[in-house]
This record gives structure tokens, C-alpha cells and sequence, in this order.
């Protein structure tokens, strides 16, 4: 009982406490951004201005033309000169504010000499980011979710970046063109970072351009802005903005943590790596559809599930290649051996599905060749 | 021959068989009430779940539920039925006709409308639960990745398009065909105009709908792949189609409510309705411009830049007829002699709400800005200051103007008076602080959002539960007045009122006009 009162201080309280209550777009960082805020500004005035000009009259006739100050009604019912001005002033209005616009989006799709190329792809819900580049091993991660479910779930207090963080951020240089090819595996999602102003649709099937040239370090928070299923809330996008050595070293790091990922596949893990390897991934791939506890949801039940106490290769393929028309995705393109290896070990041993199954990467490695 | 000034059948089957315009009118009205009211239930499920953020009330899933359902019901549930029940009561009083020309249609029209949202409502309780992508269903959301209840939802979509293709029709066929001598276009009411436009945009997007549907339908059960870029389509191309429906369905929405609006602000100034006939051309002006803006709903989907600046331009020159109308309007009632009744009060909530969503519309309409816009808050405030503050409002403002001439009976004014205010004071609370959120970046559709979107989602739903809860005393008044209100047999009921329909006893007897009348004067004009 104690818990839920507590609980229940903490969800009215926390929101009073961080908020900052921001009501207007942001200029962002970069120049495009300032040039759209200043597009919005410019427009929002000019409405402001019409605005209060309109309803000034309109206001004044309800005041001053009232019947019950006994106002007699005229009659007049048309005038050709006033009804040309209030078209083409408006019209002259417009002109004045697609000139502007015009400029601002033939910059906004100036994709041209990018010195850097990511590739983002988006999924059910969580993003992948591909650094492409010519030479060198290749970088490619996943960047899921990082607020745990006791936060959402009102049982622990929400953190600064509620909703808006995440495990791994997608990092970029400084003063580097930096051209993002946006793509999806499953439905429609959006890229959207406001204090970049970048937002475009990640499309099953097509790749979309876009671009940014950050000038400032820092970290920029955003969302996925196209409803692409149940935890369409729940899929953020932090850009690490870093300098270029920074940068450059944070690559070398990847690449020499990808080569040493590749070598451990061809090893025989302890079950407690593999245990708790598969209990990250597990938590942020599988959790949201089928539970913190394997009860299921969107998704089957995993505990006691009879596929998962089953053939292991029937429960390898399900994982690797999906089951076409559900949510369930094919994972076998996400998770490498070794991962692969991983989940499929904490599957068959947690939630009281305890199989004693070790999978190692050898064997996924060994089903995947058939 | 003898009985052939008969009054209604008695019991039940007076409705189920009725082809009098004036009980099909009741019906759809009623019809779309109930609906309002299930819609609105639905916002508020959506506004209790973020009153705060975390996860309190419903799932994630069942959230999108409700956004879905939310709009469908209130677009094709509510606000049209309303309008088609509107027009049904009014379009044959008004240009002298004494029915609708095609009553048995008519009637089925408005029959199948029930089951088909008895459908849609028992997704509900299906496997899977009920379409949770969005009112705008975008594949391949709705196709590959739905819940099986989808073809329940597809089914109800084309019965509901049925249903408008019929009731257009028999508005096109009664106006231009029943019109009484002497009621030449240019003299109809506003209203009758606005409709027969509404009419033609809704006979030419419905069946691009039903197509839209139906290659959904092909791409779930029989292998197609129209929407699937696996098999060679295109998911875009879904978009594409959606929209070139989906603009013109805002107009057809919005335009009957720019005729109410002419007929009541005139009626309140005891002024003729200023530039009539820029009205009638304004009007058509932006039916025909409704064709032609139909991607600006995709800035963000990869378009080639020429597509953008073109759908950009298009979309900014509504401006230009909208605007036009509110000049309008504002000059009909400038040098009148203005009285506040409550349907006035709501066509000028109606004036400044709307006016204020078309300049949010203007800025979304600049494809730039939108890139921050999308489908944020910002979007979401925008189509609710045009839809609920124009189309509900304007419908609000119809029945309390009309319902005294429907029913013989006056409503109670103060209470009236209390559900405006009370309306437009919730309606603002709600909707004003989600240009704000919009702004700093909170996406729309999420069931739970970052803290610092906390304070104005909690002011937003304060402002839901008082404008949903106003809503049941315009019920209480509009169900007081037909059994207990304050009889009227004044044929004109409002000094100010112009036009046929009030030339006719009140209340209005079960059969009108079966002879034709005189059109004395210029109707629209004078």
C-alpha cells in the first residue's frame, strides 16, 4: 500500500518538478535551423498583425453596432473595390512569404558533397545507425530505448530524460556535412531531431536524403514522428554531437570492439556471459512485446512457451527469420551470432524455462549454414 | 385520394421506413449526437491516459485504439452525418422543394449507416483489438502489420462511403431539380450552395477511398502488393491516394458549416449577408483548390523538390478565397444591429477559432517551417481548431438557431448562453497549450511524453473534461426543449431570420411546400 501512495507522490511530483514549459519552436543549432524559426517567426507576425487588425473590427462592430444600444441596421450588402483589395492584398501578402520559404527549402535539399554518410533504418521501435564508409571494418548499431520500465510504469521516479534517452547515440562530427540515408524495415517511421531541424519519413523500401552540419558539441534529443505501432512513443533519437578527434577515436573504439565481437564467435562462452548478454538484449528486442517476466503481450508467451522449451533450431528460425503477418520481426539481420547465441541461451533458461540449454555462436554459426 | 395529407406512421416502423426528409433529418441527427458523444468518450480516454506522463490508464496499444477510433468516429461518425442530417432538413425547406428528390434512397442512405459503426465499435472487442493506425491508416501499417480486425475496418469504410455517395447524389438531384420557381442559383441560400459543392467533392473523392481500401483489402487477403515495396509497390503511393480523399474531405467537412455560418451571422446583424456572390465563388474557388493541395500532409515523405514548392504555392492561395469569407463576414456584421442569441455567439466563436486555425493552417502550409511541424501537436491543435471550433461549433450554432422552427418549442437561452462559454473556455484550455507542446517538439499519437511536456498536457486535459462535460448540457437543453420548451408560433422565429424556411408555420408541419411558392425576392441577397 505504502508503495502505491509513494508511487503515486512520485508521478504528480516529478512533472513539477522539471518543467521547463518551452512554448515556441526552437532555433536549434544549425543554420537551417535558424532559418526555419526565423521563417516561422516571420510567418506567425504576419498573422499576429492580420490577427488583431480582423478581429479589432470585428470586436469594435460588436461593441459599437449593437441592437440593444438600439443601432439601426444598414443595408448595404456589396462593394466591388473593397472585395478586389481584400484578394489582392492577400495575395501580394503571400507572395512576400514564399520568397523566403522558397530559399530556405532548395537549402534544406542541398544534399550535395557530404563528408560523412549514415545510414539510418528505422524498426519496430528502435533505430539502426550504419556509418558508410570506404574503408575499415564496418560500424553498424542499434539504438533502442534506455528508460526502464519502472519509470514508465510509475514505479520508480522518471529521470531528467524521460523517454528521451537512449542505450547507444548515434555520434557525429562537428562542422562535418553529415548526409543521412533514411530508410525502414517494417512500416513508416520519422527521423525527427528539432534542435537539428532534421525530420524525414524512414520509408520500407525507398531511402530518403537529408542532411546537418552541427556546429556546437552538445546532445540533441528528438523522437520518432510517424505512428509506426504500439511503441511508437517509445523510440527516441540522441544525436552525440562530439569534435572530430573525438569522433575518430570513438570510431576506432567501435571497429576494434566489432573485430573482437567477430573473434568471440568462434569461442565457447561461459553461460553467465551468455546469460546476462541475453538478458540485455532480450530487454531491449524483446520485452516490449513479449514482457519484463516472458507473460507475453504482443507477443506469445516465452515462459513455458512450448517453442522455446522445444527443437532448438525451430526456435532459432522463428527468432531469425520472424512469422510473416505479426508483429514478430526477423531478427536474424539485427543480432549477430554471438547475440543471437545469447538470447536464444536466456530464452531457454529464465522464466522458469529451465532447459540447461547452452547455445553457443558456434551453433548458430553451424544452423544458420544448415 | 382521400387521406393524402397524412402525418407520420406511428411506432417503430415511421423510422425504419420513413422517406420524409424531415424524420431522415432527425435520424442523422441523433445518429451523429450518439456518435459525438462515443467519439468524445474516446478523447477522453485519450486525455486521461496523459493527464500525466508514465503509463496509468490503458496500454500503448489500446492508446492507438483510441486515437484511431477517436477519429474516424468523429469524422465519418459525427461531423458528417450531422451535416447530411442538416441539409436533409433544410435543402428541400429552403429552395421550396417538398422533399428530397430521391427519398427511398434516402432512407437506406441513412440505414446502413448504424450497422456499419456497430461494426467498426465491435472491433473493438475482436482478437487483436480494434485498427490502431491512425485515422489515416498509412500502409503498411494498416496492411501487413494490422490487427485481423482490419478487414472489419475496411468493410465499414465502404458502407460509410456508400452511404455519402447516395446522400450526395440526392442533394445534387433535389437542387437541381426541385428548386421552386423563381429560385435561380443565384438566389439560393448559402447554405444550399455550400452543400452543392460539398456534394460534388464527396461523389468525386468517396470511391477514391473505397479504391483505397479495396487495394488494402487486395494486399491483405490475396497476395497484391499495391502498398508493399517487397513486391514492387509503393507505400507512399498509399499516402498519395489517401490525401488526394482525405483534402477534400476537410472542405467537404468544413464548407456546410461556412453555410451555416452565412445564414445566421446575416440573421443576428439584421443585415443582408455581404458579398453574396464572391461567397458563392469563394466557395467553389476552394472546392477547386482542394484537388490540387493534397501532398502537403506528406512534406517529409522524399518528394522532389519541384513537388514541393508546387503543393506549397497551391496550398498558400486558400488563403486567399478563406479569407475572403471572414472579410465576409466580419462586413456583414459591421453597421448591423448585432444581438448575442447563442447561435451568434457560437458563429462568432465559430469567426475567431476558425480564423485562428486557418493562420496556424498558413503556416503549416510553408513546406520548410513544416519539416518542424509535422506531426507534432502543433498539426494536432490546428485540425481541432478548424474542426471542432468550426465544423462542431457551426453545427452547435445550427441546431439552436433551427431547432425552434423543427420542434415549435424555444430552447432555454441562459442555458445556451452557459453551454458557449463553457465550450469555448474548455475548448481553448484544451487546445491552445498543444500549439506549445507542438512547438517544442512533442510528436502527436504517443500514449506518454517527456516531463517537459508535462504541465500544458495536464492543462489540455483539464480543458477536454470541460468541454466534453458541456457537451451533455446542450443535450439536456436540446431534450428539455422538445417535450418541455416554451411553445413558439411565430412563423419567423428570430426578427432577423431570412429565407423560405422560415416562411412556414412553426413548428414546421410533417409535409411542406407540396405546392411550390412564390420566390418573392433575391434570398441570398436581400
Amino acid at each position: 500500500m505504502r508503495r502505491v501512495f509513494s508511487g503515486a507522490a512520485l508521478t504528480l511530483l516529478a512533472p513539477l518538478a522539471a518543467a521547463q514549459n518551452q512554448v515556441n519552436m526552437s532555433p536549434g543549432v544549425t543554420e537551417i535551423g535558424a532559418d526555419i524559426f526565423e521563417l516561422h517567426m516571420l510567418i506567425m507576425w504576419i498573422c499576429v498583425v492580420i490577427g488583431v487588425a480582423v478581429f479589432a473590427v470585428m470586436f469594435y462592430s460588436m461593441y459599437a453596432h449593437r441592437k440593444s444600444k438600439g443601432h439601426q441596421a444598414s443595408q448595404f450588402h456589396e462593394s466591388t473595390k473593397v472585395e478586389v483589395a481584400w484578394t489582392v492584398v492577400p495575395f501580394l501578402i503571400l507572395i512576400a512569404m514564399a520568397v523566403p520559404a522558397t530559399s530556405t527549402l532548395l537549402e534544406v535539399y542541398d544534399n550535395d558533397e557530404a563528408e560523412l554518410d549514415v545510414l539510418i533504418t528505422g524498426y519496430q521501435w528502435k533505430w539502426k545507425y550504419e556509418y558508410l564508409e570506404a574503408s575499415g571494418e564496418p560500424v553498424a548499431f542499434f539504438s533502442n530505448l534506455a528508460t526502464p520500465q519502472e519509470e514508465i510504469y510509475n514505479t520508480e521516479q522518471k529521470g531528467e530524460n524521460y523517454l528521451l534517452e537512449v542505450d547507444e547515440p548515434l555520434v557525429i562530427p562537428t562542422n562535418t556535412k553529415v548526409r543521412f540515408l533514411i530508410t525502414a524495415n517494417d512500416v513508416i517511421h520519422s527521423w525527427w531531431v528539432p534542435e537539428i531541424a532534421v525530420k524525414r519519413d524512414a520509408i520500407p523500401g525507398f531511402i530518403n536524403e537529408a542532411w546537418t552540419r552541427v556546429p556546437q558539441e552538445g546532445i540533441y534529443r528528438g523522437q520518432c514522428t510517424e505512428l509506426c505501432g504500439a511503441y511508437h512513443g517509445f523510440m527516441p533519437v540522441v544525436v552525440h554531437a562530439v569534435s572530430r578527434d573525438e569522433f575518430d577515436a570513438w570510431m576506432a573504439a567501435k571497429r576494434g570492439a566489432a573485430i573482437t565481437q567477430a573473434a568471440l564467435a568462434t569461442q565457447t562462452l561461459p553461460v553467465d556471459e551468455l546469460m546476462d548478454q541475453g538478458k540485455a538484449i532480450y530487454d531491449s528486442a524483446c520485452l516490449a512485446c513479449h514482457g519484463a517476466q516472458g507473460e507475453g503481450g504482443i507477443g506469445n508467451a516465452i515462459a513455458g512457451s512450448a517453442l522455446v522449451l522445444g527443437d532448438l533450431s525451430d526456435h532459432m528460425a522463428v527468432v531469425a527469420k520472424g512469422v510473416s503477418g505479426t508483429a514478430m520481426q526477423a531478427f536474424g539481420g539485427q543480432l549477430n551470432d554471438v547475440e543471437m547465441a545469447a538470447v536464444l541461451t536466456y530464452q531457454r533458461n529464465a522464466f522458469g524455462n529451465n532447459t540447461g540449454d547452452v547455445v553457443q555462436p558456434g551453433d548458430v554459426t553451424g544452423m544458420k549454414n544448415g | 385520394m382521400g387521406d393524402h395529407h397524412h402525418g407520420p406512421a406511428t411506432g417503430i416502423t415511421r423510422w425504419l421506413f420513413t422517406t420524409n426528409h424531415k424524420d431522415i433529418g432527425t435520424m442523422y441527427l441523433w445518429f451523429s449526437f450518439a456518435m459525438f458523444l462515443l467519439g468524445g468518450f474516446f478523447a477522453m480516454v485519450i486525455r486521461a491516459e496523459l493527464f500525466q506522463p508514465g503509463m496509468q490508464l490503458v496500454e500503448p496499444a489500446f492508446f492507438n485504439q483510441m486515437t484511431t477510433l477517436h477519429g474516424l468516429v468523429m469524422v465519418f461518425g459525427a461531423i458528417m452525418p450531422s451535416f447530411v442530417g442538416l441539409a436533409n432538413w433544410l435543402i428541400p425547406m429552403m429552395i421550396g422543394a417538398p422533399d428530397m428528390a430521391l427519398p427511398r434512397m434516402n432512407n437506406w442512405s441513412f440505414w446502413i449507416l448504424p450497422p456499419a459503426f456497430l461494426m467498426l465499435a465491435s472491433t473493438l472487442f475482436m482478437e487483436g483489438g480494434a485498427p490502431a493506425f491512425g485515422w489515416t491508416f498509412y500502409a503498411p501499417l494498416s496492411t501487413t502489420y494490422a490487427a485481423p480486425s482490419v478487414t472489419f475496418f475496411i468493410f465499414a469504410i465502404h458502407i460509410l462511403g456508400v452511404s455519402s455517395i447516395m446522400g450526395s447524389i440526392n442533394i445534387i438531384a433535389t437542387v437541381m431539380n426541385m428548386r421552386a420557381p423563381g429560385m435561380t442559383y443565384m438566389k439560393m441560400p448559402l447554405f444550399v450552395w455550400t452543400w452543392l459543392i460539398t456534394a460534388f467533392l464527396l461523389v468525386a473523392v468517396m470511391p477514391v477511398l473505397a479504391g483505397a481500401v479495396t487495394m488494402m483489402l487486395m494486399d491483405i487477403h490475396f497476395g497484391t502488393s499495391f502498398f508493399s515495396a517487397a513486391g514492387g509497390g509503393d507505400p507512399v503511393l498509399f499516402q498519395h491516394i489517401f490525401w488526394f480523399f482525405g483534402h477534400p474531405e476537410v472542405y467537404i467537412i468544413i464548407l456546410p458549416a461556412f453555410g451555416v455560418v452565412s445564414q445566421i451571422i446575416p440573421a443576428f446583424s439584421r443585415k443582408p449577408l455581404f458579398g453574396y456572390a464572391s461567397m458563392v465563388y469563394a466557395t467553389a474557388s476552394i472546392a477547386f483548390l482542394s484537388f490540387i493541395v493534397w501532398a502537403h500532409h506528406m512534406y517529409t515523405v522524399g518528394m522532389p523538390v519541384a513537388g514541393e514548392l508546387f503543393f506549397m504555392y497551391a496550398t498558400m492561395l486558400i488563403a486567399v478565397p478563406t479569407g475572403v469569407k471572414v472579410f465576409n463576414w466580419i462586413t456583414t456584421m459591421w453597421r448591423g444591429a448585432l444581438s448575442f442569441e447563442t447561435p451568434m455567439l457560437f458563429c462568432i466563436g465559430f469567426l475567431i477559432l476558425f480564423t485562428l486555425g486557418g493562420f496556424t493552417g498558413l503556416m503549416l502550409s510553408i513546406a520548410p517551417a513544416d519539416f518542424q511541424y509535422h506531426d507534432t501537436y502543433f498539426v494536432v491543435a490546428h485540425f481541432h481548431y478548424v474542426m471542432v471550433a468550426g465544423a462542431v461549433f457551426s453545427m452547435t450554432a445550427a441546431v439552436y438557431y433551427w431547432l425552434p422552427k423543427w420542434c415549435g418549442r424555444m430552447y432555454n437561452e441562459a442555458m445556451g448562453k452557459t453551454h458557449f462559454w463553457i465550450s469555448f473556455i474548455g475548448f481553448n484550455i484544451t487546445f491552445f497549450p498543444q500549439h506549445f507542446v507542438g512547438l517544442a517538439g512533442m510528436p502527436r499519437r504517443i500514449p506518454d511524453y517527456a516531463l517537459q511536456f508535462a504541465d500544458f498536457n495536464m492543462m489540455s486535459s483539464i480543458g477536454a473534461f470541460i468541454y466534453g462535460a458541456s457537451q451533455l448540457l446542450f443535450l439536456y437543453n436540446v431534450i428539455a426543449t422538445i417535450v418541455a420548451g416554451k411553445p413558439v408560433s411565430d412563423e419567423k422565429v428570430w426578427d432577423g431570420a431570412e429565407g423560405l424556411e422560415w416562411t412556414l408555420p412553426t413548428p414546421a408541419p410533417y409535409h411542406t411546400f407540396e405546392e411550390p411558392p412564390q420566390v418573392p425576392k433575391p434570398v441570398g441577397t436581400i
